[in-house]
């Protein structure tokens, strides 16, 4: 393809190789280097630690690097999408870890660089690109789900402050976030018109997290109680009542992240290993070589093609995105959640099935370490066609807005 | 879609507006209900060639465009989208392939030239049987005086009628199933012990059975080397399967816009069936998988043009998940089309016979997923 400033971009990529050569602490460059597993999340509990994951993220972080095309005003890197494209390369090439994991990088940031006054950028932006606060996202309530916009949390205007009372669900990390972002109910009297959206300080009086276990054991997730919370009135982004589409364009960035963790053995279930060589591993094969359970080699086969054509397309929708730049997303960008969670579910159903009874194992003695994480991903999988949207309201959309088929008539 | 350069955009938008303008879904039930013998036009395929289509893969020297297998897919989609019947597949893709990677610079010099033309005909006569497995070749080829004599069978060959050459896959040694032992030979098909037999089969293309009884073939004939045609003969297929799925590709997409159109405009319970939430979600269903079946009909045709070392793997993996959609596409298309779907008068019935016809041809999804299995491993 031909790059405009393409002999700029290679002596940009030269640079970058270097930097990231002289600045990666060694050690971290041993194999399986022990760091704190939270430290790449980063956060108030890691100011001032010399942990070496978190030194790295600050060297990064002093370029911008955490947030690349960010504007540099904001402490962002100020890089074009090519050079950014660069870096990541750089990155992933030379085996560096990722320095910030980060819901302020991935959703909140975009969003206040569209929405937010000057003040709240000064404010909020420097810190998600240091790492120095950790963020979760107050969205989903226990009679909120698909229908989020029927969301009740209430926040009332107290003259000099907002006053918080309600209750989240499904809020990440919670636990150990130092700010969540959080949708709220400015008005009852009307639904979508009345939600705002608010950033409010975990360490307030009055907010309380529980975790919540699932059916595949321990999770990130958590109930977030909040109980008079005072907060102050400059944290509402946007206007009041205009926190839906706010909210809305948060999600686009959450879905286009969340679908990349799916099925490949990370936090959101299934498990790693290629799984045409794990059921040879327990099933064996017949004389010409192929798998000895024909049934389930069919079922295999279909899953791995299907995966290989979910990643030809998220390159396609790359390189289409690249070479249009400025024309919106392509119509496949909507598709790409509700494969991933399909794919990725399958593909843990015949993980399990291929390990039979090792398949099954919860703990304790007679299964290795790869075999329970196979049946606690097979578990945790399930919510794939539920978090950040269900599965059927993907669908919806697809439905409503690609396809442009319109809302049933009622009655 | 893919990024195309600013050729292959003129080049898609070319075919496009003359399978729109000219070539209609009505061209091709006309020619249908006329049951002309070669069920094709040929008048419509010199307006192909005309407009250089049938050069497209084939190089410069030899009278073509060196244009590349993605242009030649861009054409096949549009040409799928109207069910346009012609011999660009079997001729200038495939039998183009086949004399490209097989042949001497004689061969090529005298055989490519009338392809890009649009004179001359030719076809693959490969298939033995009611399945695709073109390892299975009983077909003889024993050697006579200088050149060779061939005696067998060949099953659904494409254009089969038509063709004026065939690209025969013979067995010079070895036992039926091996791949060792398989050559390649070009057969002109008024030669002498060739007896042709026209197929009248449900999608109304032109196909034949073909029988061969000691048909004397020149040494020149005889396409790369004897009894190592099998390398030749899977890179020609891969390149016949890639386009097929290209022009299926085109087919899937018009079949489901067609329903989508309908769901937009059929009224029942005081509503367009569209509203409804049963019928959208299958929609989208198959939007979804329209989109990932053209991310692969894509990424085949270029690991074609770029001769990718997973070129096998990803040719495969498009004809298996194109012709899945398809069929998906073509049953929810008489389903929702209802009553009117299942009348010869509306266009479903069309595209449900093209559908199964081609799924069924270089390989269906069950060779090809069994053949993505051993390729990977397993």
């Amino acid at each position: 393809m031909a790059d405009a400033g393409g002999n700029d971009l290679d002596a940009f990529a030269v640079e970058t190789r270097t930097w990231l050569a002289e600045n990666y602490p060694p050690a971290l460059r041993a194999m399986g280097a022990r760091t704190d597993p939270e430290a790449p999340w980063g956060g108030r509990s890691f100011v001032g630690s010399d942990d070496p994951q978190i030194v790295w993220m600050r060297r990064l972080a002093a370029k911008g690097w955490t947030a690349p095309t960010w504007p540099s005003a904001y402490g962002g890197g100020g890089l074009t999408s090519q050079q950014a494209r660069v870096l990541d390369r750089e990155i992933s090439a030379g085996g560096y870890r990722t320095p910030l994991l980060s819901f302020g990088l991935w959703m909140l940031g975009p969003v206040l660089l569209e929405y937010a006054t000057e003040a709240q950028k000064r404010e909020h932006l420097a810190k998600i690109v240091g790492g120095e606060i950790r963020w979760c996202q107050g969205y989903s309530e226990p009679g909120a789900g698909s229908d989020l916009a029927s969301l009740q949390t209430k926040c009332e205007d107290k003259g000099d402050h907002w006053l918080i009372n309600g209750q989240k669900i499904w809020t990440s990390y919670a636990n150990k976030a130092d700010w969540c972002f959080c949708l709220v109910r400015t008005d009852t009297s009307k639904k979508h018109e009345g939600i705002s959206f608010i950033l409010i300080d975990m360490a307030s009086p009055g907010v309380e997290t529980r975790p919540i276990q699932l059916i595949s054991g321990d999770s990130p997730f958590c109930e977030t109680f909040f109980t008079d919370v005072k907060v102050p009135k400059d944290n509402l982004v946007g206007r009041v009542g205009g926190g839906w589409e706010i909210a809305k364009r948060l999600l686009q960035y959450e879905r286009q992240n969340i679908s990349g963790g799916f099925g490949s053995g990370g936090g959101a279930g299934g498990s790693a290993g290629d799984l045409g060589q794990i059921a040879k591993d327990y099933i064996g094969v017949d004389a010409s070589g192929a798998l000895a359970d024909s049934d389930l080699r069919g079922r295999i086969t279909q899953n791995k093609m299907d995966f290989q054509a979910f990643y030809l397309t998220l390159s396609r929708v790359a390189s289409e995105a690249r070479s249009n730049a400025g024309a919106g997303p392509s119509a496949a960008t909507s598709i790409i959640k509700y494969a991933a969670a399909t794919l990725a579910q399958q593909r843990a159903e015949l993980m399990v099935e291929a390990l039979g009874h090792q398949g099954l194992g919860w703990e304790g003695e007679g299964f290795d370490a790869t075999e329970k994480t196979i049946t606690r991903g097979w578990l945790r999988s399930k919510g794939n066609s539920i978090e950040g949207g269900t599965s059927e309201i993907n669908i919806n959309v697809v439905a409503k807005r690609v396809l442009g088929l319109p809302d049933p008539r009622v009655g | 879609m893919a990024v195309l350069t600013e050729e292959q955009t003129l080049l898609r938008d070319a075919a496009r507006t003359w399978t729109q303008e000219q070539s209609p879904v009505t061209r091709f039930r006309a020619l249908r209900d006329s049951g002309a013998p070669l069920r094709f036009d040929p008048a419509v395929y010199a307006e192909m060639a005309a407009m250089g289509w049938t050069g497209v893969i084939i190089p410069e020297e030899y009278g073509g465009s060196g244009f590349g297998y993605l242009g030649m897919g861009l054409i096949l989609e549009q040409t799928g989208r109207t069910l346009t019947a012609s011999p660009l597949l079997a001729s200038a893709l495939a039998a183009a392939s086949a004399v490209m990677l097989g042949g001497t610079g004689a061969q090529k010099q005298s055989r490519l030239a009338p392809i890009a033309s649009g004179q001359s005909i030719a076809t693959l006569a490969i298939d033995e049987g009611a399945h695709h497995r073109p390892n299975h070749v009983a077909l003889s080829a024993v050697h006579n005086g200088a050149g060779y004599r061939l005696t067998g069978a060949k099953t659904f060959v494409l254009e089969g009628m038509a063709a004026n050459l065939l690209v025969v896959s013979a067995r010079t040694s070895g036992a039926v199933g091996e791949t060792a032992g398989i050559s390649l030979f070009l057969v002109d098909s008024d030669a002498r012990g060739v007896t042709r037999t026209a197929l009248k089969l449900a999608d109304s293309r032109g196909a034949a059975n073909i029988a061969f009884d000691n048909v004397e073939v020149g040494a020149d004939g005889l396409l790369g080397p004897e009894g190592q045609g099998w390398d030749v003969l899977e890179k020609t297929l891969d390149r016949a399967r890639a386009g097929l799925a290209a022009e299926m590709l085109g087919a899937a997409s018009q079949a489901f816009e067609t329903t989508l159109d309908y769901l937009k405009t059929r009224v029942q319970f005081g509503q367009v069936i569209g509203a409804f939430q049963g019928l959208q979600h299958r929609a989208a269903k198959m939007f979804t998988d329209l989109e990932l079946a053209r991310s692969c009909v894509e990424a085949a045709l270029e690991a074609i043009d770029s001769d990718a070392d997973n070129t096998p793997d990803l040719v495969s993996l498009a004809k298996a998940k194109v012709g899945d959609t398809l069929h998906l596409v073509t049953n929810e298309m008489v389903q929702m089309h209802g009553g009117i779907g299942m009348t010869d008068a509306h266009d479903a019935g069309l595209y449900l016979k093209r559908a199964r016809a081609a799924e069924a041809t270089f390989g269906g999804g069950a060779y090809h997923r069994d053949r993505y299995a051993r390729m990977q491993g397993y």
